[in-house]
């Protein structure tokens, strides 16, 4: 094994350039579909059945085709249609950092909104009645008791799905684009060396995986303190 | 003038009956005990009254002012006016069998919350009254926990103290004892009753018998979704008339907390 080439500056400034974009595309798609996730929770369990429906259909389309297949599908795919490229959405669909944050914008939407929406059924039916009979406004009770409640009991399935999504960025790879695990290619094709190439990556990755593992085992502490035993 | 006025109430599910037309009347300071064996529709009778249920026939009437209703889909009373029924909500304020506290907010929070976004209290006034309640209730120095790390007691004072805190014109309480522990009755109860001797008006469905006896102004009994029996502590239960309130009050004296023969072990040969 020979990882001399991890002492070579441009090298260096490869991987560092790629793991910029692996974050950037991570904290982007999260922060991203954690805002759409939410109302489309609440669309999810409407009392209103097409609005129910509609939100079923999305996450059911989403979850049941492979992520890979909708960033061809946004990347190559849009692209046939004369009337894509002659619209003024072309300036964005014709970038492909754009596609793929966007295909994975709408994948991990599907996916949170889907976690969201369970923990809102599972919470105590008393408590929502509670708010009810003190004469809550129906958005107050959103705002106040159910959404931070469910989003409290969906940490520790979030903070899974958010490894899901580092990993998955690797994806962006395929499009021409340079992330952490596209870095590692160049690296690979450059000096002929596969398996050192892609286990830095490895290691880049696995200290990111580290850090999500900590943080959320941060923000357990903090807002789930609620669901664990006294400890006085 | 009257407090409260429901008058004819009527519920059922499906084809089956629950309430067979029940009117109540209570007043300011009167303490309500409403008293049955199970199945019998007092805790259908207590949510209909704010409408955390739907009646299908009826009329309530808060502080003289009638609860706007119209007949949904299935045939229900529903609220015709969302913002009269959450206005009416919040003067009538509920403490559940099963605490329902929010759990996750802490007890100071819990005290708090209705206080602010429903009445618009500053968080700083809404602290100082839920201090002031939550110590009437002998809750003090736990406000930073939250509802699971306290006793069942202490959860049904907290839920006490978050039902004062929004001042209520009168209380709805649904077996406010009958999920807690035994020995965790009696200070639940004298909170009640020290409440009732404030002259609040309060609405108390209960299994307590002690309670009823000595610190309602005004009993009902229901049985199959009617009023049996309803007058004064001592008439309905020192004097029942009603052969079934006596069956009742017989089988309530065996067991303090009273045991559904229909759940109770079969023995089979």
């Amino acid at each position: 094994m020979n990882f001399s080439f991890v002492l070579d500056p441009d090298t260096q400034a490869l991987y560092l350039r790629g793991l910029a974009l692996t974050v950037q595309l991570l904290l982007g798609c999260i922060a991203i579909s954690f805002l759409l996730a939410i109302p489309l929770a609440v669309a999810r369990n409407s009392p209103l059945r097409p609005v129910r429906h509609v939100v079923w259909l999305y996450t059911y389309v989403v979850r049941g085709t492979p992520l890979l297949l909708q960033v061809y599908l946004v990347y190559y795919g849009l692209s046939q249609f004369e009337a894509v490229r002659a619209s003024a959405a072309w300036f964005a669909l014709s970038n492909p950092l754009f596609c793929v944050l966007f295909a994975f914008v709408i994948n991990e939407t599907a996916y949170s909104a889907e976690i969201f929406a369970g923990a809102m059924r599972n919470l105590p039916h008393g408590e929502i009645e509670a708010a009810r009979a003190f004469g809550m406004a129906p958005m107050v009770i959103l705002r106040r008791i159910t959404i931070p409640s469910a989003l409290r009991s969906s940490l520790p399935a979030y903070s899974n799905e958010v490894i899901i999504v580092l990993h998955s960025t690797s994806l962006a790879a395929t499009v021409t684009l340079l992330d952490l695990t596209g870095a590692a290619n160049e690296v690979y094709s450059t000096h002929y060396l596969p398996f050192e190439a892609f286990m830095v990556a490895a290691v880049f990755y696995m200290g990111m995986t580290f850090a999500i593992v900590r943080m959320f085992r941060a923000a357990e502490g903090r807002f789930l303190a609620h669901q664990r035993p006294r400890t006085v | 003038m009257a407090q409260l006025k429901v008058e004819d109430l009527h519920k059922s599910y499906g084809s089956q009956a629950v309430l067979n037309g029940v009117s109540l009347i209570a007043n300011k300071g009167d303490v309500i005990s409403i008293i049955g064996s199970s199945g019998s529709g007092k805790s259908t009778f207590l949510r209909c009254i704010n409408l955390l249920e739907k009646p299908t026939e009826g009329r309530i009437e808060i502080d003289g002012e009638a609860l706007a209703l119209v007949r949904d889909r299935n045939g229900h009373l529903d609220c015709a006016n969302p913002a009269q029924l959450r206005r009416l909500r919040a003067k009538l304020a509920m403490v559940f069998q099963n605490f329902s506290l929010w759990s996750h907010m802490t007890v100071l929070q819990n005290v708090i919350e209705a206080p602010i976004h429903v009445l618009g209290l500053s968080k700083q006034e809404a602290t100082t009254r839920a201090r002031h309640y939550l110590s009437k209730v002998g809750v003090e120095g736990r406000e930073g926990d939250y509802p699971a790390h306290l006793s069942g007691g202490q959860q049904q004072r907290v839920a006490i103290a978050r039902a004062l805190a929004v001042e209520p014109d009168m209380m709805l309480f649904d077996e406010p004892t009958s999920a807690l522990d035994p020995e965790l009755v009696g200070e639940v109860l004298r909170v009640m009753r020290a409440l009732a001797d404030e002259g609040r008006t309060m609405l108390v469905v209960t299994h307590e018998m002690s309670f009823a006896r000595d610190v309602s102004n005004k009993v009902l009994f229901l049985h199959q979704g009617k009023v049996e029996q309803q007058g004064s502590p001592d008439d309905v239960l020192a004097h029942p008339k009603s052969p079934r309130l006596q069956q009742f009050l017989a089988g309530a004296l065996q067991h303090p907390h009273p045991f559904p023969t229909a759940q109770a072990p079969k023995v089979t040969a």
